[in-house]
C-alpha cells in the first residue's frame, strides 16, 4: 500500500498512543446515553417511593433502595420531577438563579431525571453552571505525596513543599501496606511545618484507614468508593448502609470524609449493566448523597483513560463534577490519575475543571515525580509546577497553587525533615540520619535518598500501628525537641477536630490573619459560593493575585536590555549634516540609538563590530561605505529608505540598533526592499559582513545571491520582550531633524 | 445548644471534647505541662449535633443525619467500632446477627438513630441477599 509520510508521522504522535473506540452500550461502554438508561419517573405513596426511573419497588435493588429511601429530598420531588429538564439545565447557566435554589430542586431529581437535564447542555453551559454550583467560594487543590522508597525524610520534605505552594489537602499512599503508618506520620509532619493547615490522608484499605484516623495520624479520608450498580458496589466489599457507617465512623472521631466515584468504574468491574457510565454515576452521586458524606471525589479518578476512549467521554466527565456540585457535594474534580500520552490532549481536559473552579481542581496532584507517585502516576506532577503557576498567571485564575521560591523550599524541607528525625528519635523508631535529612532537603526522587533498612523500618511500623501512640504524643515529641511551631500546628489539628468545624461541606484551613487560632476553617457555610454572574463570587484579586503574578522566573521589565546600554561608542561622530553624493558608493543608515543609547544589538554584537563588517564587506567589491544617522524614524524601513536617497548608487543598508537590516534601492517602494535580514538575534559579523558585499555587488550593477539566513522559530517567543524594550530606546532617540553624516574611527584591513 | 459556626472561633470556652475540657484549654502550654490526654482531642457527642444542626440550617439534611448518627458512634470504642463496620460489610452476618448488633447500639450506647439504620440495612441485606450464607 502507498504511504503517506504525514500519515505516518501522525500515527507516532502521543495522541495516538491512545485506545479509541466505538461505543458498545451492552458492555457499559457508552458515556452518557445508552439505550438501556432508564427514563425519569417518580411515584410517591403515603410518604414512600413506590417507582422510580421506571422500575417499581418491588424490583428495586440495593442501590435503588437507598437511594429512594435516602437521596432523594421527597418533599421537593414532586416540583423537581415535573419541572422540564431543559428548564433547569437553563437555570444552571443563568445568573440569575442563585445556587441554593438549583440545589434544592436537584435533591429532588432521580438518577435518570439528572441524566436528563445534562443532556441538554454543552461543555461551557456546564463550565458555567459549575462555576455558580461549586460550594466553596474560593477553589482550592490537593497534592498527592509519596515515593517509591516510602523514605520518611522525603516524604515530610515533599509535604512541607507541598503545603508551601498551597495545596489544601495531601493524600499519600504505599505500594507496601505495612508501610502506611510512617507515611501517615511523614507527611503529618511535613504538612504542619510552616503555616500548617493543611489536611491529610493516607489511602489504604478501608479498616487500616480508619485506624490511622482513630490515632489522629490523618484528618480526613476521601477513599470510601462507591458504584453504581448493586453488583459492583458488593464486589468493593461494601453496600450504602455500611459506608454510611464508616463514614458517621470516622465523623465520630472528628474526621472529614468524602466518598470517591466516577465513571467507568462500573464497566472495568464487568457490572455496568448496559447502563451508561453516567447514569450509573449519577446513581453513585445519590447514594454518596444519602450516606451523608460531605463531598466527593468524582471525575472518573483511576478509570479515566476509560471515557476517554469513547466519543464524548471528556464532556461526561465534567457532566459528573457538575451533578455532584448540584447535589450539594464538595468536589474533588479528577484531574489526578495519568490520562492521556499527550500534553495537549490532558491539558485542553484540565481546563473544564480550571476555568470554572473546583472545591479541588485535582484531587491529587502529584507533588512529586511521576516515578516516585505510587497512585499510578500523576497526570500533572513536580515537573509541572511552573507550568501550572504560569497557567493560573496567564488567566488571573486561582487553582490553587502558590508560586514559590527556591530558598523557601529548601527552608521547610530541611525543617520538616528534622523534625522527622527528631520524632523517630524521641519515639525510639529506626534513625533518620543527618545525611538523609540533608537528601531530602535538596532531593527531587527516592533516587536522590540514602538507602534505609527496610526490614527494621517495617517492624517498626508494625509496632507503631499497634501501640497507643497518637497525634498527642506527636506533638509533644515536637515540642520536647524544640520544634514548637510544627507541635503547635499537630496540637491545633487536634483541636480542630474536637471543634468538628471541617465536617461540614468544602472545608479546608487557611491561615488567619488577626486570630488567635493558627488556621481558620472555610467551609461551604462560612465561606459559600456566591457566583452569581460577572462582580460576584471569588474573583483573583488583591493579595491573591499579586501572588499568582510575581512568579519568581518574572523580571523587571527594566533590566532586560542592561546588556545593550553602555557608554556611547567614541569611535563614531556625528560631522554635520548628511550630503548627497554622486560617486558609486553603499550608504549604511542607522537607526537614532545607534552607538549612542544603545551599543549592542539583540543578540549582543557591539555596534562597532557590526559596522565594521558591513564596512568589510562592502570594500571586498571595491566600493567605499558611508555611515549615516537617520533621526526622524525609528522604522527600518524608513531608515533605509533614507539612506537610499543620499546614496550615491542608490544602495543603502538600513540597520536598526537592535539589528535588524535591510538592503534598500532608490525608487522601489518604501515596503519593498532588495533583501530583509528580520531574524536579527541569528545574524553573526560574518552575515553583516555578506550583508555589505551584497549591497555592494547591487550597487555594482552584478549578479546577487541573496545571503542566506538561518530561522529560528523560537526566537520571537524568547526576545519579544526585549525587542519591544530596545524599540522604544530607539523610538526615544527619533528627532524631527535630517540625517547625519558619521565619522566611523576605523579601517578596513582587506 | 445553639453555637455560632465555626465553633473553633467563637466558642472556645463552651465547646467541649469529650473528656470536658473545653477547646480554649487545648493548648501548647497545657501540652508542655502534661496535662492533655488523646481523650481531650476527641470530639464530643453535643458538639456533633450542634454542627449536624448547622448542616441541617444550611440546607444539608443528610450530612446532618449522619453528624446526629456521628454523635451516637462517640460512645463505641475504636476496636468495636471497627467490628461493626466489619459486621456491616457485604456477607459478612447473618439476619440475627445484624439485628443483635442493632440491640446492642441501642441499649448498650443509646444510638436510637444507628440501631434503626443497622435494623433497616437488615432488612435490605435479608432481601438482596447480602447476609452470611
Amino acid at each position: 500500500m502507498t504511504r503517506s509520510k504525514r500519515f505516518a508521522l501522525l500515527a507516532e504522535r502521543d495522541i495516538n498512543k491512545e485506545t479509541y473506540v466505538e461505543p458498545w452500550p451492552e458492555a457499559g461502554l457508552s458515556v452518557a446515553d445508552s439505550p438501556r438508561d432508564p427514563r425519569p419517573s417518580l411515584r410517591i405513596e403515603g410518604g414512600r417511593v413506590v417507582e422510580m426511573d421506571g422500575k417499581p419497588r418491588a424490583q428495586f435493588d440495593t442501590l435503588d433502595l437507598f437511594i429512594a429511601d435516602h437521596g432523594l429530598d421527597l418533599a421537593v420531588a414532586e416540583q423537581a420531577m415535573a419541572t422540564p429538564s431543559l428548564e433547569l439545565a437553563r437555570m444552571l447557566v443563568d445568573i440569575n438563579v442563585p445556587r441554593a435554589q438549583i440545589q434544592r430542586l436537584a435533591g429532588g431529581c432521580t438518577p435518570a431525571k439528572l441524566v436528563d437535564i445534562i443532556a441538554g447542555m454543552n461543555a461551557l453551559e456546564m463550565m458555567m453552571g459549575l462555576a455558580k454550583m461549586r460550594q466553596r467560594r474560593a477553589p482550592a487543590n490537593q497534592a498527592h505525596v509519596t515515593n517509591r522508597r516510602h523514605h520518611p525524610a522525603l516524604l515530610a520534605a515533599d509535604a512541607a513543599e507541598a503545603a508551601l505552594r498551597g495545596f489544601a489537602e495531601i493524600e499519600t499512599t504505599v505500594g507496601i501496606a505495612r508501610y502506611a503508618p510512617f507515611n501517615a506520620l511523614s507527611i503529618l509532619i511535613g504538612a504542619q511545618t510552616g503555616a500548617g493547615g493543611a489536611l491529610t490522608q493516607c489511602s489504604v484499605e478501608e479498616s487500616l484507614g480508619l485506624r490511622l484516623a482513630l490515632k489522629g495520624l490523618t484528618s480526613y479520608a476521601e477513599t470510601l468508593s462507591v458504584y453504581g450498580t448493586e453488583r459492583a458496589f458488593v464486589d468493593g466489599d461494601d453496600t450504602p448502609w455500611s459506608k454510611a457507617f464508616l463514614a458517621a465512623a470516622y465523623a465520630s472521631r472528628g474526621v472529614k470524609i468524602r466518598f470517591t466515584s466516577g465513571t467507568g468504574s462500573e464497566a472495568l468491574m464487568g457490572h455496568a449493566e448496559g447502563c451508561s457510565m453516567l447514569y450509573l454515576e449519577a446513581r453513585c452521586l445519590l447514594v454518596t448523597r444519602g450516606a451523608g458524606s460531605q463531598g466527593v471525589q468524582n471525575g472518573s479518578i483511576s478509570c479515566i483513560a476509560l471515557p476517554e476512549s469513547l466519543p464524548g467521554g471528556v464532556r461526561a466527565v465534567l457532566a459528573e463534577n457538575l451533578l455532584a456540585a448540584m447535589l450539594g457535594l464538595e468536589v474533588a474534580s479528577g484531574n489526578d490519575a495519568l490520562a492521556s500520552h499527550s500534553a495537549i490532549r490532558k491539558t485542553a481536559k484540565l481546563m473544564l475543571q480550571l476555568l470554572p473552579g473546583t472545591d479541588f481542581i485535582t484531587s491529587g496532584y502529584s507533588a512529586v515525580p511521576r516515578r516516585d507517585n505510587l497512585f499510578g502516576g500523576g497526570n500533572f506532577d513536580a515537573e509541572d509546577f511552573d507550568d501550572w503557576a504560569i497557567l493560573q498567571r496567564d488567566m488571573q485564575i486561582d487553582a490553587g497553587l502558590r508560586p514559590i521560591r527556591e530558598d523557601s523550599a529548601l527552608a521547610v524541607r530541611r525543617r520538616a525533615a528534622q523534625a522527622i528525625q527528631a520524632v523517630f528519635a524521641e519515639l525510639g523508631l529506626p534513625p533518620v540520619t543527618d545525611e538523609e535529612v540533608e537528601a531530602a532537603t535538596t532531593g527531587h526522587s527516592s533516587d536522590d535518598m540514602p538507602a534505609r533498612d527496610v526490614a527494621a523500618d517495617l517492624a517498626a511500623a508494625d509496632r507503631f500501628l499497634n501501640s497507643a501512640i497518637t497525634m498527642l504524643d506527636i506533638a509533644r515529641a515536637l515540642q520536647r525537641r524544640g520544634f514548637d511551631d510544627i507541635a503547635a500546628n499537630v496540637l491545633e489539628m487536634g483541636r480542630q477536630r474536637v471543634a468538628g468545624d471541617y465536617l461540614q461541606p468544602s472545608a479546608i484551613f487557611a491561615p488567619q490573619d488577626g486570630s488567635p487560632a493558627r488556621f481558620g476553617v472555610r467551609s461551604a457555610i462560612n465561606d459559600p459560593n456566591d457566583y452569581r454572574g460577572p462582580g460576584t463570587g471569588y474573583r483573583v484579586e488583591g493579595a491573591r493575585w499579586d501572588e499568582i503574578q510575581r512568579v519568581p522566573q518574572a523580571r523587571s521589565p527594566r533590566d532586560f536590555i542592561d546588556d545593550n546600554i553602555g557608554q556611547p561608542l567614541p569611535t563614531l561622530r556625528e560631522i554635520g549634516p548628511a550630503r548627497v553624493v554622486t560617486q558609486p558608493e553603499v550608504v549604511v543608515a542607522v537607526g537614532p540609538a545607534f552607538g549612542a543609547s544603545l551599543i549592542r544589538t539583540i543578540g549582543g554584537l557591539s555596534h562597532e563590530d557590526v559596522l565594521a563588517a558591513l564596512l568589510t564587506g562592502i570594500a571586498r567589491e571595491g566600493l567605499f561605505g558611508r555611515v549615516v544617522k537617520v533621526y526622524h524614524s525609528a522604522d527600518l524601513a524608513a531608515i533605509a529608505h533614507a539612506g537610499a536617497q543620499l546614496s550615491g548608487s542608490g544602495i543603502a543598508i538600513g540597520l536598526q540598533s537592535r539589528g535588524t537590516a535591510m538592503i534598500q534601492k532608490r525608487g522601489l517602494p518604501r515596503l519593498n526592499n532588495l533583501e530583509l535580514f528580520p531574524q536579527s538575534p541569528s545574524l553573526t559579523l560574518q552575515s553583516y559582513e555578506q550583508i555589505g558585499q551584497n549591497a555592494a555587488r547591487y550597487a555594482k550593477g552584478l549578479a546577487v545571491t541573496p545571503v542566506p539566513v538561518q530561522v529560528d522559530n523560537w526566537a520571537r517567543l524568547r526576545l519579544i520582550v526585549k525587542t519591544t524594550l530596545l524599540h522604544r530606546r530607539e523610538t526615544e532617540a527619533v528627532r524631527e531633524q535630517p540625517p547625519a553624516e558619521l565619522w566611523f574611527d576605523w579601517e578596513p584591513d582587506v | 445548644m445553639e453555637y455560632a459556626y465555626p465553633l473553633g472561633e467563637n466558642a472556645t470556652e463552651r465547646v467541649q471534647a469529650a473528656s470536658g475540657r473545653p477547646l480554649m484549654g487545648i493548648t501548647p502550654d497545657a501540652l508542655r505541662a502534661g496535662e492533655l490526654s488523646f481523650a481531650d482531642l476527641q470530639i464530643s457527642a453535643e458538639t456533633l449535633r450542634a454542627q449536624a444542626r448547622i448542616a441541617r440550617q444550611a440546607g444539608y439534611p443528610q450530612l446532618a443525619d449522619a453528624l446526629a448518627r456521628a454523635a451516637e458512634l462517640t460512645a463505641v470504642p475504636n476496636d468495636e467500632l471497627l467490628q461493626m463496620y466489619e459486621a456491616l460489610r457485604p456477607g459478612r452476618s447473618t439476619y440475627a446477627e445484624i439485628i443483635a448488633l442493632a440491640t446492642r447500639l441501642e441499649q448498650m450506647y443509646g444510638a436510637v438513630e444507628t440501631g434503626r439504620w443497622v435494623r433497616e440495612a437488615a432488612g435490605v441485606y435479608l432481601q438482596r441477599g447480602l447476609l452470611r450464607a
